[in-house]
């Protein structure tokens, strides 16, 4: 049928679709429904190629294996409510601050250990506790100064958070490039909607990281840190650099003499008071971390110890997202900040513990196992696609090991509508919304990361599986004012989120 | 400013106009053999390998083999696909600190590369030199004039005056065949400002002339001097009262008062052997910044009078 719209055929359904509530149309979407129907075919796929042919244009790519590779930005907007936006924004805040506390106290006092909430030795076995900074505090006492806390929306629409990335969360470039190359590419469609702007965050970043100067530096040099142009994440970097309006620096460009961080410019050295570093903890000192670093400042750590730089965000804080912690991290925010938690965990089981392993190994083939150590999907066994051979080998490494995973039911991710080969159809989606902490507050960037899983009932959602991206508005509430702050990694990221296959109705 | 980025920016004025000249040159060389049956092909063309500095060529060289070398295949370093390859490598390492607009036109270029092979060689080269003249334009009216842009046009005067050197050799080797100099005119867009300054008394000896001592002509190699010399003269900090402190000054000086105050016929009658003399000034200065500059590990050595 040449006349079938984009649209027409939209399913099969699986979980919660985003846009449309079994056959109605949620409102929220309405506009943009409409302009996309109007549109017609052939000026949809033409505004979806000069979307992409503008981003190969500019260069916005990420790094597979030394190659750079466009991240496709989908056609269609992604569009959450003001009133759905309010319990990511205040649920996000409240988790920065209950992992701020939880930090200051794991590298202090350990209070948490003492009052039996979290086993000591989870803390201290984890390969991300580095005992060099226990006692550092900073000056502003952030220690997360950036953080990506990754979401999904379960089968009834909730969000629920699926992981927390307090080291070097990546993809804010992408949220930072996606809106005008949206407002571009849909110009009537998105001077229908108040959006809340994202260009705001570079200069939200900037003050944080200002504020987390040392003491008695009152105008302080603050830098980026790449490892260098080979980095997947080379672009953002590029692009945090650029619209701060800092020095995006690499190793070699800096040194450390008698405890103070330089950089080498033409007029020679320079003073370096922050360092916003995108390079993992390992890699940053050779003298405290892996000696073979060739990414890493030797001097590093010193200097930081002895109160002369700050770096953000701080060293040590893999402790705080890994994923044994993440199952605590609940009854983290009661016993901090004495608050029920406003985002809810996904379901986890510790395998650890002997009663939940015991009902974990039963349901094997129905569950999602993942090593509380991995990032990127790396080494996660989805049970109800695995085979007997693959169920047999996790029964022994969970065996060999049993503190190492976690267990999760699969979860239904929720869908949008995608522009893919056979028309608009229904992909999984997840969200990272960012937050900022400059020490008095917490910023979330309203939007945050959509990452879209383009092959058809893919589990995982992540850039290096065939991933894209979806512009994400969230609409300011009609009835207040602009929030003043509204006035714009990993290199550890990658989550991954599952979802379940059901087959839905085709429509 | 970082030396890492002051580097990468003087690479991208130097690849750029690499890519810019080494098309230039190639519209000569094809016109040459286009217009003038009596060109011995594969010694002209060996002659060209010669001068654009590959040493290696291969036997029974032709058109096809220097537009590989030279133009298409990224492989070869002298090419202008490897030219543009690694401006578009430097400009990514600097990234941060060019304007988006700079980066996106080195970036589109850089994409265009590959169909450019399927186009008539006539065509190629037009595209390049409106690829050039283009990121020129947007730096021109984009970029800050501070060091970043004192490195942009060092580099870019420094290889202006390097690849003109190399034209110069090589319409000088074409002499005998009448078109080599009014070609090299118009590769140089010299051709009518040449022609209005001499009053179309033109003749080898006053091209020559033009293309070497021209204080007007923006790319005469005086002109290029003039320019690379007022860039160091601005990034030098503080002025000074006599005399230059600076290294790559002195030799850009040096070289340009050289051809400035001695006879002419004393300069043309061997002008291959000067040029070359010429591109050996350039690396040196070329080499003098670099240590100066740019170098990575001299600058930690001092701080405070104590050695680390």
């Amino acid at each position: 049928m040449d006349d079938a719209h984009l649209f027409d055929g939209y399913g099969p359904l699986r979980g919660f679709d985003e846009m449309f509530d079994d056959q109605h149309l949620r409102e929220e979407y309405a506009r943009v429904h409409g302009a996309f129907r109007e549109m017609g075919n052939e000026e949809i796929r033409s505004r979806a190629e000069s979307l992409a042919s503008a981003y190969l244009d500019q260069g916005v790519t990420f790094g597979v294996g030394g190659e750079e590779r466009p991240f496709p930005l989908d056609i269609v907007p992604r569009i959450i409510e003001a009133v759905d936006w309010q319990p990511v924004d205040e649920g996000v805040r409240q988790r920065v601050r209950a992992l701020e506390a939880f930090l200051a106290d794991v590298y202090g006092p350990g209070e948490v250990f003492a009052d039996g909430v979290v086993p000591r030795e989870t803390v201290l076995t984890s390969p991300h506790y580095h005992r060099v900074v226990a006692g550092l505090e900073p000056s502003n006492g952030v220690r997360v100064h950036i953080s990506g806390i990754d979401l999904i929306r379960d089968a009834d629409g909730a969000f629920r958070v699926l992981e927390d990335n307090c080291r070097v969360p990546s993809g804010v470039s992408y949220v930072m490039t996606n809106r005008p190359a949206m407002s571009a590419a849909l110009p009537e469609v998105f001077a229908d909607h108040r959006i809340r702007p994202v260009q705001q965050y570079s200069r939200n970043l900037l003050t944080a990281l200002r504020a987390a100067a040392p003491s008695g530096v009152s105008d302080p040099n603050v830098v980026v840190l790449t490892p260098g142009v080979y980095n997947s994440a080379y672009f953002e970097h590029t692009l945090l650099a650029r619209t701060m309006g800092v020095e995006l620096v690499e190793a070699r460009d800096l040194v450390c003499q008698q405890g103070r961080v330089s950089m080498r410019t033409t007029r020679g050295l320079e003073p370096v008071h922050v360092i916003y570093r995108r390079i993992d903890d390992e890699f940053l000192d050779p003298m405290q971390f892996r000696p073979d670093s060739m990414l890493g400042v030797p001097g590093l750590i010193n200097a930081a110890r002895a109160g002369n730089v700050t770096i953000a965000n701080a060293v040590g804080n893999g402790v705080a997202d890994d994923k044994l912690i993440y199952t605590y991290v609940p009854d983290l925010i009661r016993y901090y900040l004495s608050e029920e938690p406003i985002l809810r965990n996904v379901d986890t089981w510790r395998l650890g513990e002997a009663e939940q392993r015991a009902e974990v190994l039963d349901r094997l083939d129905e569950l999602v196992l993942k090593p509380v150590d991995g990032s990127g999907g790396k080494g996660i066994v989805i049970g109800p696609a695995a085979s007997a051979a693959e169920l047999d080998e996790l029964r022994a490494k969970i065996a060999a090991d049993p503190r190492a995973w976690i267990a999760q039911p699969v979860i239904s991710l929720s869908t949008v509508p995608t522009l893919v080969e056979n028309g608009i159809r229904p992909r999984h989606v997840d969200l990272r919304p960012f937050a900022v902490n400059d020490g008095d507050d917490v910023y979330v960037l309203p939007g945050g990361l959509t990452r879209v899983a383009l092959p058809e009932g893919e589990l995982i959602v992540n850039s290096s599986r065939g991933g894209g991206s979806k512009d994400t508005w969230v609409l300011a509430d009609p009835s207040t004012p602009a929030d003043p702050k509204d006035a714009v990694e990993d290199e550890q990221t990658q989550s991954q989120s599952q979802s379940q296959s059901s087959d839905g109705e085709v429509r | 400013m970082l030396s890492r980025i002051a580097e990468q920016i003087f690479w991208i004025g130097r690849y750029l106009e690499r890519a810019d000249d080494t098309a230039r040159i190639l519209d000569v060389q094809m016109q040459v053999l286009v217009e003038d049956p009596s060109v011995d092909e594969a010694v002209s063309c060996e002659q060209l390998l010669t001068v654009m500095g590959i040493e290696d060529a291969p036997d029974n060289v032709n058109r096809w083999t220097i537009l590989d070398l030279l133009a298409h295949n990224a492989d070869s370093p002298n090419s202008i696909a490897s030219a543009i390859d690694s401006a578009r490598e430097s400009a990514r390492g600097a990234r941060e600190i060019l304007s988006t607009d700079i980066w996106a036109a080195i970036n589109t270029t850089w994409r265009g590369v590959p169909s450019a092979r399927s186009k008539r060689p006539v065509d190629t080269f037009a595209w390049v030199r409106s690829r050039m003249a283009m990121i020129n334009g947007i730096a021109g009216s984009t970029m800050p004039r501070d060091e970043g842009w004192q490195f942009f046009v060092l580099g870019r005067s420094i290889e202006r005056v390097d690849m003109t050197a190399r034209m110069l050799s090589t319409a000088a080797l074409a002499e005998e065949t009448q078109v080599a100099w009014p070609t090299t005119l118009r590769a140089c867009g010299a051709y009518e400002a040449f022609i209005r300054a001499y009053r179309g008394l033109e003749g080898d000896r006053q091209a020559a002339e033009f293309l070497l001592l021209d204080r007007w002509f923006p790319r005469s190699i005086v002109f290029s001097l003039q320019e690379a010399e007022r860039a160091l003269s601005l990034l030098e900090a503080r002025g000074q009262r006599s005399g230059f402190g600076d290294e790559a000054q002195r030799l850009l000086g040096r070289a340009r008062t050289e051809l400035e105050y001695r006879p002419l016929p004393e300069i043309v009658e061997e002008l291959p052997t000067e040029m070359e003399r010429l591109q050996r000034r350039c690396a040196d200065a070329s080499e003098a910044i670099t240590a100066r500059y740019f170098s990575h590990s001299e600058a930690q050595e001092w701080t405070g009078g104590a050695v680390l």
